[in-house]
């Protein structure tokens, strides 16, 4: 057997490939909701480690710190493993949304945060001065500034979480790498996961490239 | 009749240092001041507080037409009615002129979109710029940002306008048309208080001018008297300076 036919097998990679696509959407799904639920998360832990009462900025700060200290895989084990001793099984699917949306949340909080206070005080100051309320403040002037400069780093972020959709796979999810797995197990050979890798690669890239662009685009618009 | 805004015992530290040691200050309805003095004086901070974007020590009154200036709900409702104009501007850069002009009105007057279309238009019209409405601030001159922040304060009718050093930032030949803009204003009964470096100016608008040192007010007086005839050394020392350069 050459190295074509054991990494890069057509016909197995043929039979095998619809497996792959079932893989590819399941992934994708964990991937949008996890990267959805972590913006949310992450615009209102920002908002609550900026603005909130002492404690409650203490207690995001926490959270943020924990969930950027603790392994994306343990937390996703804890969550699925550990979590039904006290009674509270969840699917693989909520496991790993869970998981990719937590740790999520709290790198798009620091991003978030770091975006507001990038804002020059003077717009705080002239939206304060004209009457407008916290709200309107960071509805209509702040946010729609502090999201301009954040979409390189967030978008950063989304590419780590869809990579980290793999990690699932781990609890029985049937997402693109656990297809491939089980695909090279029944093919007997591993081309099914240089398929996926090459799935994982067309994904991404677009979204890698995009990055680079956005980033060169506002390096410039800052000089 | 009451003072417009009245002042007693403002002070505000950092620390150790006293930037206002005790400013007492009652404005007229419709009276325009102007606060000159050195730079590190406090004129800025005393403006500032006034609508509190600077805290101040407890202790320290202020009230705007009868409201004090503390924070709270209430802080809001004086703000709308105090507007600022800043040495940098600080118009909103990702809105175009006039929704610059527009937003507070919509948002805190709860005018609808074509009134405040309307009174936005008007203003950037008396204001001199009304062919860029649809331009971002970042496309103006100076000048013209100035005077889009001018009119931007004035969409919500208030019945006291702060001045920070409203040309300081501005290419000498973009002043005059800044100043044109609130001598126009100074006239039309709103009350002022203007902290300047233009002495021309203070001399030919103020109804009363203050002079500033070391956190207190030192001297106040008609411009004439002031200008021309100041009681105390340090205001004539300051004046000398900067008149004969």
């Amino acid at each position: 057997m050459d190295i074509f036919d054991t990494f890069f097998n057509v016909s197995v990679l043929i039979r095998t490939y619809p497996l792959l696509l079932t893989g590819l959407w399941v992934t994708i799904q964990i991937g949008v909701v996890s990267i959805a639920v972590g913006l949310i998360l992450g615009l209102f832990l920002a908002l609550v480690r900026l603005y909130a009462p002492a404690p409650a900025q203490l207690l995001a700060r926490v959270y943020i710190d924990v969930m950027r200290s603790i392994p994306l895989l343990v937390l996703l084990i804890i969550i699925y493993y550990a979590l039904p001793f006290v009674g509270l099984r969840l699917s693989p699917f909520v496991s790993a949304v869970s998981a990719l949306s937590l740790v999520s949340g709290a790198y798009t909080a620091e991003i978030f945060r770091a975006g507001i206070e990038a804002i020059p005080k003077g717009q705080f100051e002239a939206s304060g001065a004209l009457g407008l309320s916290k709200r309107h403040m960071m509805v209509d002037v702040i946010l729609p500034q502090a999201i301009r400069i954040v979409i390189p780093p967030l978008t950063n972020n989304c590419i780590n979480v869809m990579k980290d959709t793999a990690l699932a796979s781990v609890v029985a999810m049937p997402d693109l790498l656990k297809q491939a797995t089980q695909a090279q197990a029944l093919a007997a050979n591993p081309s099914p996961l240089i398929g996926a890798a090459m799935i994982y690669i067309l994904l991404l890239w677009p979204l890698v490239a995009m990055v680079s662009r956005l980033e060169r685009r506002f390096g410039k618009a800052d000089r | 009749m009451l003072p417009h805004i009245r002042i007693r015992n403002l002070r505000k530290t950092y620390g150790t240092f006293t930037a206002l040691d005790g400013i007492d200050l009652d404005v007229a309805e419709g009276e325009v001041i102007c606060v000159v003095g050195p730079s590190g004086s406090g004129k800025s901070t005393l403006i500032r507080c006034i609508n509190r974007l600077e805290d101040f020590d407890p202790g320290s009154e202020i009230t705007v037409g009868g409201t004090p200036v503390k924070p709270g709900r209430a802080l809001e409702k004086v703000r709308a009615e105090v507007g600022m104009v800043f040495q940098s501007f600080n118009l909103f850069p990702h809105m175009t002129v006039l929704r610059n002009v527009m937003l507070a009105p919509m948002r805190v007057r709860g005018l609808p979109v074509p009134d405040a279309e309307k009174r936005a238009r008007d203003l950037l019209a008396r204001v001199g710029i009304g062919e860029q409405a649809d331009k971002y601030p970042g496309k103006l001159s100076g000048g013209q940002q100035q005077r889009v922040a001018i009119a931007r304060a004035l969409a919500m009718e208030p019945k006291a306008m702060l001045f920070d050093e409203p040309t300081s930032a501005l290419d000498p030949e973009m002043v005059g048309e800044v100043l044109d803009v609130m001598r126009v204003l100074a006239g039309s009964g709103v009350t002022m208080i203007v902290v300047t470096h233009e002495m021309g100016f203070a001399r030919q608008v103020a109804d009363r001018v203050i002079f500033m040192d070391g956190g207190r007010i030192v001297e106040t007086g008609t411009p004439t008297q002031i200008f021309d005839a100041a009681r105390e050394a340090r205001t004539r020392n300051f004046l000398g300076a900067v008149l004969n350069h």
